[in-house]
C-alpha cells in the first residue's frame, strides 16, 4: 500500500507549501487563542489531510509508512496543534478499525474518517492505567447481545472534537487478554466529557477526560467482532503511531535548528554575529548531527515497517520503532534546549518560536509510551532474542 | 470554448542554482524541478474560467523531456481536463516552443491560450509573443486581470507607469503576471483524479516542426559579486561618485 512516487511528490510539495504559507503564519493566533482557526480546519479537509492513511478504496490516499513519516516531518515544522486536528484520524483514532475491523466496520467508518466528516479519537489511558495499560479498569459487562460500559478515560486527545472513539474496555478477566477495543459513537447516552486539560504547551490541542456511565452498545461495536483482542489492536496501533511521533520530533527539531541558526546569524554581541563564536557553533553542530542521525533512523525503520506483512506485529520491528521513538524524541528535547540556549534571554520570551517549541516538545517524550516504556520494550526484546 | 495552457518544467523557485564548472550552463542534476510559477498562475486562471462556466475544456501542454509528464499531472491536479506532452530531448528555445504550440493551436482550435509571461529559468519572455505572431492572434501580455465575455477578453496589463486595459477578440494569446491570482493548494482527491486523466504524447516530427536551436550559448557565468556599499557625506560626493566611479551620469 503506497501512493505512486509522482503523486506523492506533488502531495509532499503541497504540504510543504501549506506549512510554510498557512500554518507557520497562524502560530501566534494559535498560541493566543488556544484554537486552530476554523478556516484552516476546512482547508485541511478540502486538501484531504484527514485521509492520508485510509486506503484509496475507502476514499483516502493510502500512504505507506515510509511516505507517512515524510509528511509528518513536514507537519512537524509547524506548531503541533495543527497536525493534531487530523492526527488522530490518520493515526491512533482510526488505525484500529483499518488493522483489525470487520469489512462492515471499515466500510461504515473509514470513508467518513477520510473526508474529515468524522473525527476519531483513541481512548486507552485512565487515571490509574497509563504506562501499565493492560491494567485498565473501564468495564464492559455483557448484557445479552449488548455491552454496558462504565469507567473513566484520561488525557484523551481530540475528545472534544470526536464523533467516535476507539476505546479500550475490559470485557473479560484481568490482564491484556481481557481487553476489547470498541468503536464508540460520541453521542451515546451516558458519555460525558471532563473539563479541557490545561497543559504546559501544545496550545490548540484539545484533551480531556471521557466519562462513561452505563453506556449501552451492541456487541457488534467491538473492533473485529471478537472480544479479548483489544490490547493487541492497541499495541499495533501504537507501533505505527510511535513512528509518526518520531517523524514529527525530527521535523520539529529541524524547525528549532533553523530558528536557532537564523538567530545566531542575526544577533550581534561583542561587535559580531553570535554564530561566529565557536561555542554557539558547537550547540548548532551537535543539534544538526543528532537530528540527521535520528531522521535516518526513523526513515530506515519506516522501510522495515513497510516490508513486514501489513497489520501483523513483528517484535523485531516494534523494538526498532521503540528505538526510533526513544532516540528521536530525546534528541528533540536536547535540540529544543539548545535552541533556547542559543537565543539566550530571548529564548525565554514568548515572542520567539523556540520558547513555544521548548514547551511543545516536552510532550513527545511522554505520550504514546514514555521513553522508559520504550526502553522496557527494547530491553525485553533483546533478552528474548537469542 | 477550449483553453490551451502551455506549462514549462523548470528548476524549483526555492533552489539556489549553480553554474556548471565548465561554464556551459546551469547544473540541474539532482535538483528539484517544478512547474514555472507564472504557468501555474495561467493554469489557475484557466481553471477559474472553467469554474465560472465560460470554458468547456482546459488542455495543458508541455514541451520537453519525458519527466514533463509530472508537470502536466500537476496541471491536471489543479484542474486541467487533459494534457499533451510534446516529447523531445532536444534543447528547446522559445521560437521552437512557439512553433510547436502553433501546430497544437491549429489542431485543437482553442478560444484562448494562457501562458506565463516568462519562465524563471531563462527569463526570455518571448514564447507568448512569438506564438501570437505565428498564429496571427491578438495578444495581451503581463496580465493582472482577465475577464471573458461575448467572444472578447478584457485584459488589464501591468506596464511601466501603471495599468493598461485591452479588449481582444477571441481567439487570443494572454500571458500572465504575478498578481493575476494566487494558485490554489492541490487537494489529495484531485491528485488521485489527475492520475486517471488523459495524457497524450506526440513528437515534434508528428507536428512537422523543426526544433533545432537557432541561438548558440557561448558561455554561462555567475553574475559579478556586489561589493559593500559606502555612506557618502553629502550630495556633492554622491554626484561625484556616480559620475566618476559608477559612470552612470
Amino acid at each position: 500500500m503506497a501512493l505512486d512516487a509522482e503523486s506523492f511528490d506533488l502531495l509532499l510539495s503541497t504540504v510543504q507549501r501549506f506549512v510554510r504559507e498557512r500554518l507557520v503564519p497562524a502560530e501566534n493566533y494559535l498560541e493566543e487563542h488556544d484554537e486552530v482557526p476554523v478556516e484552516l480546519v476546512e482547508d485541511m479537509k478540502d486538501m484531504g489531510l484527514f485521509g492520508l492513511t485510509v486506503p484509496e478504496e475507502f476514499g483516502g490516499i493510502g500512504l505507506s509508512v515510509g511516505q507517512e513519516v515524510l509528511v509528518n516531518f513536514e507537519l512537524g515544522r509547524a506548531a503541533p496543534a495543527f497536525r493534531s486536528v487530523f492526527g488522530t484520524n490518520i493515526g491512533i483514532g482510526s488505525q484500529g478499525i483499518l488493522m483489525d475491523g470487520t469489512p462492515e466496520q471499515k466500510a461504515e467508518y473509514l470513508p467518513q474518517v477520510a473526508s474529515g466528516a468524522l473525527v476519531m479519537s483513541f481512548a486507552l489511558t485512565e487515571p490509574d492505567a497509563g504506562t501499565d495499560a493492560a491494567s485498565l479498569k473501564t468495564r464492559a459487562e455483557a448484557d445479552g447481545d449488548h455491552y454496558v460500559l462504565n469507567g473513566n478515560k484520561r488525557y484523551i486527545t481530540n475528545a472534544p472534537r470526536a464523533g467516535a472513539f476507539t476505546l479500550m474496555a475490559r470485557t473479560g478477566g484481568p490482564g491484556a487478554g481481557g481487553v476489547s477495543a470498541f468503536i464508540l459513537p460520541a453521542g451515546l447516552p451516558g458519555i460525558t466529557l471532563g473539563r479541557p486539560d490545561k497543559k504546559m504547551g501544545q496550545r490548540g490541542t484539545k484533551t480531556c477526560d471521557v466519562i462513561l456511565e452505563n453506556v449501552r452498545v451492541p456487541a457488534s461495536y467491538i473492533i473485529g467482532g471478537v472480544p479479548g483482542q483489544g490490547f493487541k489492536t492497541a499495541m499495533k496501533v501504537l507501533d505505527r503511531g510511535r513512528l509518526n511521533i518520531s517523524a514529527v520530533a525530527c521535523g520539529m527539531a529541524q524547525r528549532i535548528l533553523e530558528e536557532a541558526s537564523r538567530y545566531a546569524r542575526e544577533r550581534k554581541q561583542f561587535g559580531k554575529a553570535i554564530g561566529e563564536f565557536q561555542l554557539v557553533q558547537a550547540m548548532l553542530a551537535d543539534s544538526q548531527a543528532e537530528l540527521l542521525a535520528g531522521w535516518a533512523l526513523v526513515r530506515e525503520v519506516a522501510q522495515r515497517f513497510d516490508q513486514k506483512p501489513p497489520h501483523v506485529s513483528d517484535p523485531d520491528v516494534s523494538m526498532r520503532v521503540s528505538c526510533a521513538k526513544l532516540f528521536a524524541t530525546e534528541m528533540l528535547g536536547r535540540v529544543a534546549d539548545r535552541g533556547v540556549q542559543v537565543h539566550g534571554g530571548a529564548g525565554y520570551i514568548n515572542e520567539y518560536p523556540v520558547e513555544r517549541f521548548y514547551r511543545d516538545a516536552r510532550l513527545l517524550r511522554l505520550y504514546e509510551g514514555t521513553t522508559q516504556v520504550q526502553q522496557l520494550i527494547i530491553g525485553r526484546e533483546l533478552l528474548r532474542q537469542d | 470554448m477550449k483553453i490551451l495552457v502551455p506549462v514549462k518544467r523548470v528548476v524549483d523557485y526555492n533552489v539556489k542554482v549553480r553554474v556548471k564548472s565548465d561554464n556551459t550552463g546551469v547544473d540541474i542534476a539532482n535538483v528539484k524541478m517544478s512547474m514555472n510559477p507564472f504557468d501555474e498562475i495561467a493554469v489557475e486562471e484557466a481553471v477559474r474560467l472553467k469554474e465560472k462556466g465560460l470554458v468547456t475544456e482546459v488542455i495543458a501542454v508541455s514541451c520537453g523531456v519525458a519527466q514533463c509528464q509530472e508537470t502536466l499531472r500537476t496541471a491536471m491536479a489543479i484542474g486541467a481536463d487533459r494534457a499533451i506532452l510534446v516529447e523531445t530531448d532536444a534543447e528547446l528555445q522559445p521560437l521552437a516552443v512557439a512553433k510547436l504550440l502553433k501546430a497544437l493551436v491549429d489542431k485543437e482550435q482553442p478560444g484562448l491560450i494562457i501562458l506565463g509571461k516568462q519562465a524563471i529559468d531563462d527569463d526570455a519572455n518571448q514564447t507568448g509573443q512569438m506564438l501570437a505572431a505565428l498564429a496571427d492572434l491578438p495578444q495581451a501580455t503581463n496580465a493582472s486581470k482577465v475577464e471573458v465575455a461575448d467572444g472578447k477578453a478584457q485584459v488589464t496589463r501591468e506596464i511601466d507607469g501603471g495599468l493598461e486595459t485591452l479588449a481582444l477578440s477571441l481567439p487570443a494569446v494572454i500571458t500572465t503576471d504575478l498578481r493575476l491570482n494566487e494558485p490554489r493548494y492541490v487537494t489529495l482527491p484531485n491528485i488521485m483524479k489527475a492520475k486517471k486523466k488523459q495524457l497524450d504524447t506526440v513528437k515534434p516530427e508528428d507536428l512537422g516542426v523543426d526544433v533545432a536551436p537557432r541561438l548558440k550559448t557561448l558561455k554561462v557565468s555567475e553574475p559579478a559579486k556586489r561589493g559593500a556599499g559606502v555612506k557618502v557625506a553629502d550630495i556633492a560626493a554622491l554626484v561625484d561618485k556616480l559620475k566618476n566611479e559608477a559612470k552612470v551620469i
